[in-house]
């Protein structure tokens, strides 16, 4: 990870990646969630600093920033967990037992939904439908969906998370 | 078994990659369309009653035809890849199994409106599908199916895969627009429809990933020859996705005539431990609720309308017999409420409350005036609001509570404050 989120900095190439895809669309605009995005991979979450670091390569005002950050799901205004653990609650999900799993998450954890673990390895989020209720129970960690779990089945996913 | 169209490539191995695709045959539909007048592609999809399979079924060649006649600023393809709609994953595999066949339909559906750039609205969620298809698209692109003066045709035509960040009203195609903007996904008031004034406030045509995905197959095979696959209304197989209480969830494709009770029990296995069916959604979270006597229905934009549901997304999400109805609508509520966009304020205030009425049913805390105070609120904001989230949210509230309201009353009367 370059830079964060307190003083952050794109490096040149990143810079060159936003102005590629700001090119991309008519308005130069258009660009600014995959730009977010990106920002969040860089600095780790989108703190204020980042807001108006961004407004400044689009030219926005850092309230217009703000509000596009605080609109969406996936933008993280805290710091967040090495790892992001997303548990469906959504209605396919629930008929099979999202609600056990998430009981389950919060123990072995030992954070509630929204927390994330002392040692910075884990935040537990429930979610609504992430679009794959034939796998329900599911949820997604990080980039992975993980479906038809069990208490055993999230062990082992936690397990592999350092 | 019917035969397989829009899956016809999920069990091949590297269908994904542009070598396999073509093998198969794909792309001849574009081979076909690039020497096709546009007007005459949108003909054959007119006649092909391809209806929008992203959730409202509106005819797919008839929506291409409301771009002003004579305009000559550009405009803009948009695939709506936002799939969102509790029980929908039908895209998902379609990006994933088969992304060159949703490239090859925008082809087709770019040079029937005379588009030269086109977006793919893909939600942030869909990491693993976003890199498959970049890579499909990154593909077309060295093949020279995609960029300017495409095989000498002239026709000039480019993709940014554009990812969201996380909102189900993104879904919406006016709110799409204003995420793809750059902006939060507020939905914009209509008229003006996206097709006279949209993204960058351009003529846009909004089309569903599923909907792109049948063109090459009406181009390859005639438009005559998909309207004959469905019903009178409606051409076509479409994508069903199924979960909650079958033995096989999974994606079902069928033709549209098939009916709701066929893919619960004869496509996806019946109910598990022969337990009996209480209900079911037929097309998405936000469609009406179904009871077991209304299921012989064929699944085509008009059967669960006739049951005052909707076809929607083909979500279908089934219930047996231990589901508990307030619970679900107090999952469903939640659901609504957290995805409000917050500008009309029927939608804000009633979903908010809803859920807060629905959650004290559930934990044992429901009054007696409950049930009759969300039936009049949803009733109330029907039709007023800007966008039809909030109707979608008022389908689900109404039919819970009709269809199944001894059930609600049963929990609020044994409670304490009844
Ligand atoms: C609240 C709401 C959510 C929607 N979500 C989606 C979605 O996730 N995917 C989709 O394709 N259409 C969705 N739609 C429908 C779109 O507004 C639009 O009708 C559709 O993308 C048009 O494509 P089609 O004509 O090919 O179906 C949604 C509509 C509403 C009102
Ligand atoms: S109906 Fe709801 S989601 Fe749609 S614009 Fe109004 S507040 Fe937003
Ligand atoms: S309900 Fe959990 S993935 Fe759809």
């Amino acid at each position: 990870m370059t830079g964060n989120a307190r003083s952050p900095e794109f490096t040149a190439e990143q810079l060159a990646e936003v102005r590629r895809l700001q090119g991309l669309y008519p308005d130069k605009r258009g660009a600014l969630l995959p730009a977010l995005t990106l920002a969040q991979e860089t600095f780790g979450w989108i703190s204020l600093e980042v807001e108006e670091y961004v407004a400044g390569l689009f030219e926005l005002s850092p309230a217009h920033v703000h509000e596009v950050v605080t609109f969406y799901t996936l933008y993280f205004q805290q710091p967040k967990g090495r790892h992001v653990v997303a548990v469906c609650h959504n209605l396919s999900c629930h008929l099979l037992g999202a609600k056990g799993i998430i009981e389950h998450l919060t123990q072995r954890l030992g954070v509630e939904v929204g927390e994330t673990t002392p040692d910075g390895r884990v935040t537990l989020l429930s979610v609504e439908c992430l679009c794959a209720c034939e796998l329900a129970p599911m949820m997604q960690v990080d980039d992975r969906y993980e479906g038809l779990l069990t208490p055993e089945k999230v062990d082992g996913i936690l397990e592999g998370l350092r | 078994m019917a035969e397989r169209i829009l899956t016809r490539n999920f069990d091949v191995k590297n269908a994904h990659t542009l070598r396999v695709y073509r093998g198969g045959g794909g792309y001849q539909g574009w081979e076909k369309a690039k020497g096709m007048e546009p007007g005459v592609i949108a003909e054959e999809v007119k006649n092909s009653n391809l209806r929008g399979l992203g959730g409202a079924g509106f005819p797919t060649g008839v929506k291409w035809g409301f771009i002003p006649k004579g305009s000559t600023a550009p405009r803009y393809l948009v695939v709506n890849a936002d799939e969102g709609e509790p029980g929908t994953f039908k895209d998902r595999y379609l990006m994933e199994r088969d992304p060159h066949a949703l490239i090859e339909g925008m082809l087709i559906a770019a040079r029937a409106i005379g588009s030269h750039l086109g977006f793919i609205y893909i939600r942030g969620e869909y990491v693993q599908p976003w890199r498959i298809l970049s890579d499909a698209v990154a593909e077309a692109y060295d093949a020279g199916l995609l960029g300017k003066n495409i095989q000498g045709t002239g026709f000039d035509f480019e993709i940014v895969v554009h990812r969201g960040a996380g909102a189900y009203i993104c879904g919406e195609e006016t709110g799409l627009i204003s995420s793809l903007e750059g902006k939060k996904g507020w939905p914009k008031v209509k008229p003006p429809f996206p097709a006279v004034k949209g993204a960058f406030g351009q003529p846009t045509i909004v089309n569903n990933v599923e909907t792109l995905a049948c063109l090459p197959h009406i181009i390859n095979r005639g438009g005559e020859w998909f309207a004959g696959l469905g019903t009178k209304t409606q051409g076509g197989t479409r994508l069903y996705s199924v979960s909650g209480h079958v033995v096989r969830p999974g994606l079902v494709e069928a033709p549209v005539s098939v009916t709701l009770r066929q893919i619960i029990y004869d496509h996806c296995g019946g109910i598990p431990g022969g337990r009996a069916l209480k209900a079911v959604v037929p097309g998405g979270s936000s469609a009406a609720i179904l009871t077991p006597d209304e299921i012989d229905i064929p699944m085509d934009v008009d059967g669960p309308k006739s049951k005052g549901s909707m076809i929607g997304s083909a979500g279908i999400i089934v219930m047996d017999e231990t589901v508990s109805i307030p619970e679900a609508l107090m999952v469903v509520a939640r659901f609504y409420a957290h995805e409000s966009c917050g500008q009309c304020t029927p939608c804000r205030e009633s979903t908010g409350w809803i859920y807060k009425i629905s959650h004290r049913i559930v934990e044992g805390k429901g009054r007696k005036e409950d049930l009759d105070t969300i039936l009049d609120v949803a009733k109330r904001g029907a039709g007023t609001t800007i966008c039809a989230f909030y109707d979608g949210a008022v389908g689900p509230y109404i039919s819970y509570i009709e269809k199944f309201r001894s059930e609600f009353e049963d929990l609020i009367r044994s409670s304490a404050h009844a």
